[in-house]
């Protein structure tokens, strides 16, 4: 009941945490408009009108189509990636060895600029899912690489030799201490993945020409169809923000519930 | 003590990056015997109770013990910062694989047995003093219902009053539960209260320098008494001439 209660506090409280983020949006909106009224119609449409088109565009059922395909396309790379970067960065943190061989791979990996990668993979994959999904695996996985590798080599070795104390096994204590400690890391770089996945998945999705929100823009620049663009582009962000508000953030304020029991009355965020 | 030792250690040595902290240690702790271990600062004392509870391998020399289960309580509380108190206490039996519902139990009824007031139970480390902390230290090394404990310099970072207070929760407990504990610290009042024994440590780390038993039964000392024996140990003991050197570099 005790319990219950509280996770409602929460939930409220995440929800109320929303004005904050509305406040923002309308300030961005603001300086839009500014934009709008200096450089006219042509070059920069009025933000609501540009909503009016997203909303306009999403009353026909083959935009959430759409939207969904790219959404998912971004999310399959973003599990990849989460995957592949989660359990090398498992290993090197606990390998000195492999960290180091793999530090400068990371660095080559992060240098080379996705668009690059686009262009390697619609080479070796042609205009496929694939394409897409490698070019977000390569740009993405080495952000979760960092978080994880990072986050196992600041773990608290006294929590270990306490837990070996007690008698705990290598896998016990990888478990209930190492992943527990790893989380914490692991969130921001999730969320910087995630930016990642659906950005990189719309780059690829224009240049390799398979549909998606990428399609749809580029045929808006075709059509020089800017208000369309704009559009397209609003749904994207939103599919981003929907999924990162509402699947990353709650997951996160749930592991680390027992750092907002940290923070004094007044500034709880 | 005649009765089979339910610790003993045989010529333990070991050593960091080739330099030997301990070597020829022989120590034989009895069943029910609180034995204090005590040395100047930086004497190994602390690598020598890792040793004997599994938590770092000996170079040289083996540990045997006839204990059924044995606990640590450590210098720092060493909680997990994202389990509530309840949790921390509850995480040995976790490790052990009792199921959730039975661990909270006995997780509860450790906190009593450490005076750790049940409405503080859902509270996360950071919540608690420092006071608190190393009371729910030392109920999860009682939830496992251990017959023996390590203890490695528990209270040296509490203030006189806590420190005296966590002494006689010790006291009561292994009276209680009759478990035998080596208790490392190199504060002599505390050893003179807690122990059966006390048995010091070479300055060098190089094997027992030797032992003395104390008068009486932990608890039923009074201070007066206490205070004396401290007093005779320093002023005409030999054995404790060098307790309170420091060698600050060899502090790691």
């Amino acid at each position: 009941m005790h319990a219950a209660l509280d996770r409602l506090g929460r939930s409220c409280r995440f929800l109320w945490a929303a004005w904050s983020g509305l406040a923002a949006l309308g300030l961005l909106a603001a300086l839009w408009q500014v934009g709008h009224e200096v450089y006219g119609d042509f070059i920069l449409p009025a933000p609501l009108a540009t909503v009016q088109a997203a909303v306009a565009a999403l009353s026909r059922p083959d935009t959430w189509d759409i939207a969904l395909l790219t959404s998912l396309r971004a999310l399959k790379g973003f599990v990849a990636a989460g995957l592949a970067g989660g359990l090398v960065g498992l290993v090197a943190g606990y390998s000195p060895a492999t960290l180091r061989l793999a530090r400068p791979l990371v660095t080559v990996l992060l240098g080379v600029p996705p668009i690059a990668w686009i262009v390697l993979a619609m080479i070796w994959f042609g205009s496929t899912d694939g394409t897409v999904a490698v070019t977000i695996l390569v740009a993405a996985a080495p952000v979760v690489f960092v978080g994880v590798a990072e986050g196992v080599m600041s773990r608290d070795r006294g929590l270990d030799a306490m837990a070996r104390a007690f008698g705990a096994s290598a896998w016990k204590r990888l478990t209930t201490l190492s992943l527990r400690h790893v989380a914490a890391h692991l969130f921001p770089a999730l969320v910087l993945a995630l930016g990642v996945a659906f950005k990189v998945a719309v780059m690829a999705e224009l240049l390799a020409n398979v549909g998606g929100i990428g399609g749809e823009l580029a045929r808006s620049r075709a059509n020089l169809d800017v208000a369309g663009a704009l559009a397209w582009v609003l749904i994207a962000v939103a599919a981003l923000i929907s999924v990162e508000y509402g699947v990353l953030h709650p997951v996160r304020a749930e592991v680390e519930r027992w750092r907002a029991a940290a923070q004094p009355w007044g500034v709880k965020r | 003590m005649t009765a089979p030792a339910s610790l003993r250690l045989l010529r333990v040595g070991h050593a960091y990056f080739g330099r030997t902290v301990l070597d020829r240690v022989d120590l034989a702790v009895g069943a029910s015997e609180v034995v204090a271990l005590v040395g100047p600062s930086g004497c190994g004392k602390s690598t020598l109770v890792h040793i004997a509870a599994g938590v770092v391998e000996p170079l040289r020399g083996t540990v045997r013990h006839s204990y059924r289960r044995h606990a640590m309580v450590f210098q720092e509380p060493r909680l997990l910062p994202w389990a509530s108190a309840r949790d921390n206490i509850a995480y040995p039996l976790r490790i052990a694989g009792v199921r959730r519902a039975e661990r909270l139990a006995r997780a509860e009824a450790a906190a009593e047995r450490a005076s750790f007031d049940a409405v503080d139970l859902d509270k996360y480390p950071v919540e608690l003093s420092g006071g608190m902390r190393q009371r729910v230290a030392i109920a999860r090394a009682l939830a496992v219902d251990p017959d023996f404990i390590f203890f490695d310099e528990p209270f040296t970072a509490l203030d006189v009053a806590l420190k005296r207070r966590m002494q006689d929760l010790v006291i009561e407990a292994s009276r209680a539960s009759r478990f035998a504990a080596l208790f490392v610290t190199h504060d002599l009042i505390e050893a003179a209260r807690i122990a059966h024994r006390i048995v010091v440590l070479d300055a060098n780390g190089d094997g027992i320098a030797g032992e003395r038993p104390l008068p009486g039964e932990p608890g039923r000392r009074d201070d007066r008494d206490v205070f004396e024996t401290v007093q005779r140990f320093l002023r005409d003991d030999p054995l404790f001439r060098h307790i309170h050197d420091v060698d600050e570099r060899k502090l790691a």
